[in-house]
């Protein structure tokens, strides 16, 4: 809003319209930095509430990982809990690696997860392209069967499951021989493969395909174009933001993978990192350990998302999800 | 990040998980571990343990390991660890894949349902050596001997010497135990002299536990988790006016504030003197002997009618009924069953040595020794717990209503509920064989 | 004051179909449409059947046996028993079923109300404002099991939260122990779950702000709109489709409940925090009752389609 107009008749000196201007422009300055601060007051102080809220318990998780298993529950009645006082040392953190191989359960998990992720984005967006850019016959009825998917919880199928992927024949090299062999038990591709194709991600990828227009397709027809080129040369340069947020909401459940390679991996070298929260829970619990072995295996993922916060939030942003 | 970039990714990922999944692979040239014949001449037996993330045993077995391996060259054992909390789920997924190990450990309840189902063989060790182990240390399942383990734990009751006295209550004997009546009045008396909650019960705890520290307590007062002359219904043991009675005290004692379920796992509350007695296991005795010194005192569960009762039978071993190398597994058991390695097994772990002669090798456990008294409180109270294949069950459906009534549901029908779950179990599996 | 309330679609152009010209050319190019298109969906589908469907269908084929999981005995037909047993014989069955919904009658609206201030407050134009967008979602990419492990602890009776109660309220709050107590249980768990589930949501809610022109706003504003009268006649109208999708989502989230009651409360005490999946579970693994457990589950597709159905019809567009 802009201040009033001063309304001087045409003999009012010009000193003392300028002392009069002067005094209005202070006044609805100041008036304008009231209500700048009163803005600032009321955009901050709920969003820095909220982040109190959201950040205690990681806050304590951290702090907690440095601190001897009595001193954390001693502390926990008083402030002391999110600070770093007392019988501070790095303890925990030796005797995490001394109890669970982290290098290689987090190894594991990288590659498991990029290869979920990667396979995924190639699988997906393919079939994406093929449900929301080309009419076939089935086109409607395997797009809603694969949105019916999306209500099957996991563990409701787990038991079914690794009976399943016990029978699945794999490939194997003895001495340099390809031969089958059945079981798909204790790999890292019964870790993977189930995980690649996934109806979310299918969905997400339909709904942005559908908003980039037909026209572009026919105009690349007639230039001679196949549809595997219009896809590959084409859509996917053009869909960026719907690749980054299938490859982070992907990447999410794969590195928390928890209850499937409990069933499914025997050997330790090729656990994930999730499992390895089960080596602290003995007979005691070592929570001291459990604050470090948790911090651990989070900062990766955090450190991450803080790399690519911007390039993700705007990416789901412009992914447009839709119901 | 451009395409081309991101393929290149995927094709070194793919690359290093092949080359990681054959560096897992090597020296295990068989990994299904159902001992089939190489042709080096060594034959290899696979093994899993319930021990990842607790190095102490984990070190005594791979000691053991190393020593079978270089003592002949007809077998090679290797190990495979697991967690505790995830070992039951790995071995029942291994069972559903036909994809067992030759040796694998078990926690002693689960015995007879794994020899039920087929998943394990009769044992058949020399029987020199499984009867000169603690009854509780050796499974069986109708009559036949399905496995054996280096040691057994025992739970008590801590406590401080100085504070019993200064609150005139009577130090209990093996002999002379409290009764349910002292006990309840020597936990009133304690709350009374400052401790808000004076017995640490261990009713945070979840799991297992349930029924291993609170079922022989339900035994002690007359009742049962099934009928053992049957082991077909559960009626009349679990809801039976003796198991009613119990189970109110029980409750009672929550409801009083005598015990709480909001503590800690762990014995930190006894440690620290914040309560004043506590209900835990012979594992959590070399840090209270730490803490409180001479002062500690490790005294028998209460009697609660029928002398007082411990569950009885931890972890033992066992093999596999598809072990095609069978003989090499009973070679590798016996071999490990030595004084030198049960004293080691008991020492790091603080847990009761299963031999009189790894008891003298043992430096917590002998003669003399500061955890000597487990040693009798084993041998006078040990108790297993029903040796039916219904256990899983069983236990499952005891912690529940054991939870149930410590947060104040009625007792009378809680139980008769269980007892329903229980027999309808039973019946729709055929008895399991009884 | 009326604004139109425009449906936008980011990138949508008008599809610029010429009609009679290409009419031939576009019949061959749908003949080789179909043929890339089986193509193209051939590897997903492959795979969602191997790793999805067939499961899915051993679980429903298990629900009419007695199979167990671990047994001797082969399994046999046994009809609707399961289902039968489930409603007549199952009192934990049934507390699961009001459970699970009472939690997504609770969470569905708080946690999508509670996202969409968060999506506005962070939707501000303010310094810094980046920062807490980052911080909002951070519990997002904290696993869940983590997070579980991590609540039980502070909600012990002389756990964190209580302490954090105590002093803000300079001891007028007594806390209770959160997860022990049957008046407490389910509210603590939905407590947790909307603290690390908001995050996510609130990002999706602030892209569909992000698509509503600024334009909307300033003529709202020439017409003298106040920010409330703004939030109903541009914001809410411009977020439907979001709305949608964020209904659904949390809705089958909310349902499928099941790690933090695995990890934290078991289900307990007396069954006020059981729900239909850990039921599943609990049946199906821990009791070893395969057969039985499958019929849950199957039980519980049927009452997840029925609701997405029913959340479809109402949310369905007018036009």
């Amino acid at each position: 809003m802009s201040a009033p107009t001063s309304s001087g008749g045409p003999d009012t000196a010009a000193a003392d319209t300028l002392t009069r201007r002067a005094t209005e422009r202070d006044r609805s300055e100041r008036e304008a930095g009231q209500r700048r601060r009163r803005r600032l007051v009321v955009g901050y102080v709920p969003m820095v509430l909220l982040a109190l809220f959201f950040l205690f318990p990681l806050v304590f998780m951290f702090v907690s990982s440095l601190k001897p298993d009595a001193q954390i529950l001693s502390d926990v009645d008083s402030p002391q809990a999110f600070l770093p006082t007392g019988d501070i040392s790095l303890d925990n953190y030796t005797g995490v690696f001394e109890r669970v191989p982290v290098a290689r359960f987090i190894l594991n998990s990288v590659l498991v997860t990029t290869l979920i992720v990667g396979l995924g984005l190639v699988v997906n967006s393919m079939a994406g392209f093929a449900l929301s850019r080309l009419e076939w016959r089935g086109r409607k009825v395997l797009l809603t069967v694969i949105i019916a998917t999306l209500i099957v919880p996991f563990e409701t199928i787990a038991i079914p499951m690794v009976y399943w992927v016990s029978k699945l024949p794999t490939l194997v090299f003895e001495n340099g021989v390809p031969m089958y062999d059945f079981g798909w038990l204790n790999s890292y591709h019964v870790q993977i493969v189930p995980f690649i194709a996934n109806a979310f991600s299918i969905f997400l990828f339909t709904q942005y395909f559908s908003t980039i227009p037909k026209s572009i397709d026919e105009a690349a027809r007639i230039d001679g174009a196949g549809w595997f080129t219009i896809y590959r040369r084409i859509i996917v340069p053009l869909s960026g933001p719907a690749f980054a947020t299938v490859a982070i909401l992907t990447f999410l459940p794969a590195w928390n993978q928890y209850l499937w390679p409990l069933m499914v991996v025997q050997q330790e070298d090729l656990r994930p990192v999730m499992v390895g929260m089960q080596y602290f829970f003995q007979i005691n619990p070592a929570w001291g350990e459990v604050m470090a072995y948790t911090s651990l295996i989070t900062v990766p993922v955090l450190v991450m998302f803080l790399a690519f916060q911007r390039a993700f939030v705007s990416s789901i942003a412009s992914s447009g999800v839709k119901g | 990040m451009s395409r081309k970039s991101f393929t290149g990714m995927l094709v070194i990922a793919a690359a290093s998980a092949t080359a990681l999944a054959a560096c897992g692979q090597a020296g295990q040239s068989d990994g299904s571990g159902d001992g089939g014949g190489g042709d080096g001449g060594t034959t290899e037996l696979t093994m899993w343990t319930h021990s990842a993330g607790n190095p102490a045993e984990l070190e005594v077995y791979e000691q053991i390991i190393s020593d079978f391996n270089e003592s002949q060259d007809e077998y090679e054992v290797v190990m495979e660890s697991f967690p505790q909390g995830a070992y039951n789920d790995a071995v029942v997924a291994g069972a559903a894949a036909g994809d067992l190990p030759c040796l694998l450990d078990m926690d002693g309840p689960i015995v007879p349902n794994w020899a039920w189902a087929g998943y394990i063989q009769p044992l058949g060790l020399d029987t020199a050596i499984t009867d000169a182990l603690l009854p509780t240390a050796v499974g069986r399942y109708q009559d036949e001997i399905y496995s054996a383990g280096y040691w057994d734990a025992a739970l008590s009751v801590f406590a401080r010497q100085s504070v019993l006295e200064e609150n005139g209550i009577r130090v209990p004997t093996v002999d002379e135990p409290w009764t349910r009546d002292e006990f309840d009045a020597a936990l009133v008396t304690l709350q009374g002299a400052g401790y808000a909650t004076p017995l640490d019960i261990g009713a945070e705890d979840t799991g297992e536990w349930w029924p291993y520290a609170y079922s022989p307590m339900l035994q002690s007062a007359g009742g049962d988790l099934i009928d053992r002359d049957s082991f077909l219904t559960a009626d009349g043991a679990l809801n039976g006016p003796e198991a009613v009675e119990f189970f109110e005290w029980f409750q009672s004692l929550f409801e009083r504030g005598l015990a709480s379920d909001a503590g800690t796992i762990g014995n930190e509350e006894f440690n620290n003197d914040e309560v004043a007695l506590s209900y835990t296991g012979v594992w959590n005795a070399m840090g209270s002997l730490d803490a409180v010194g001479d002062d500690l005192l490790i005294l028998p569960p209460p009697d609660f009618g029928e002398g007082p009762k411990i569950g009885g039978a931890s972890w033992q071993w066992g093999i596999s009924a598809d072990c095609s190398a069978a003989d090499g597994a009973r070679e590798y058991l016996e071999f490990s069953f030595q004084p030198e390695y049960i004293a080691q097994f008991a020492d790091r772990q603080v847990v009761i040595p299963a031999t009189a002669e790894a008891e003298e090798l043992s430096e917590m456990f002998g003669e003399g020794d500061p955890l000597q008294p487990f040693v009798e409180l084993s041998q006078e109270f040990a108790l297993e717990r029903p040796p039916t294949p219904a256990y899983p069950v069983i236990s499952s459906v005891f912690e529940r209503a054991a939870k149930d009534i410590m947060n104040g549901a009625d007792v009378q029908s809680t139980l008769d509920q269980a007892v329903t779950e229980i027999d309808t179990n039973i019946e729709s599996n055929d008895g399991y064989g009884f | 004051m009326t604004v139109p309330a425009q449906q936008i679609t980011p990138h949508s152009l008008p599809d610029d179909d010429a009609p009679s010209l290409r009419t031939r050319r576009r019949a061959r190019s749908a003949r080789e449409g179909h043929r890339s298109a089986y193509w193209m969906v051939t590897p997903a589908t492959i795979l969602l059947v191997l790793f999805l469907i067939v499961p899915v269908l051993l679980a429903f084929g298990l629900s009419f046996t007695n199979a167990r999981l671990i047994s001797p005995n082969p399994p046999r037909f046994v009809g609707l028993d399961n289902f039968v047993r489930a409603f007549t014989a199952d009192p934990t069955f049934v507390r699961s079923l009001v459970n699970t919904f009472v939690f997504a009658a609770v969470v569905v609206p708080l946690q999508s109300a509670l996202a969409l201030f968060m999506a506005i407050l962070v939707n501000q134009k303010l310094r810094g404002v980046t920062w807490f967008r980052v911080i909002f979602f951070v519990p997002v990419v904290t696993s869940i099991v983590v997070i579980s492990v991590l609540w039980d602890f502070m909600y012990q009776r002389d756990g964190l939260v209580n302490s954090i109660l105590d002093t803000l309220t300079f001891g007028a709050v007594q806390g209770t122990n959160w997860l022990g107590n049957t008046d407490t249980a389910l509210g603590s768990i939905i407590v947790l779950s909307i603290w690390q589930a908001v995050g996510f949501h609130m990002i999706i809610w602030l892209s569909g702000l992000q698509t509503i022109p600024e334009e909307l706003y300033e003529a709202a504003r020439m017409d003298g709109a106040s920010a409330w009268q703004q939030f109903t006649s541009v914001t809410w109208p411009g977020l439907r489709s979001t709305m949608v999708f964020i209904l659904v989502t949390i809705t089958i989230q909310a349902l499928g409940l099941f790690v933090q009651i695995d990890v934290m409360t078991q289900g307990g005490p007396l069954d006020s925090t059981t729900t239909l999946v850990y039921h599943a579970v609990q049946q199906g693994y821990r009791r070893q009752e395969t057969g039985y457990g499958a019929a849950i589950s199957l039980i519980f597709f049927v009452i997840v389609l029925v609701v997405a159905l029913i959340q479809r019809w109402l949310t369905r567009d007018k036009d």
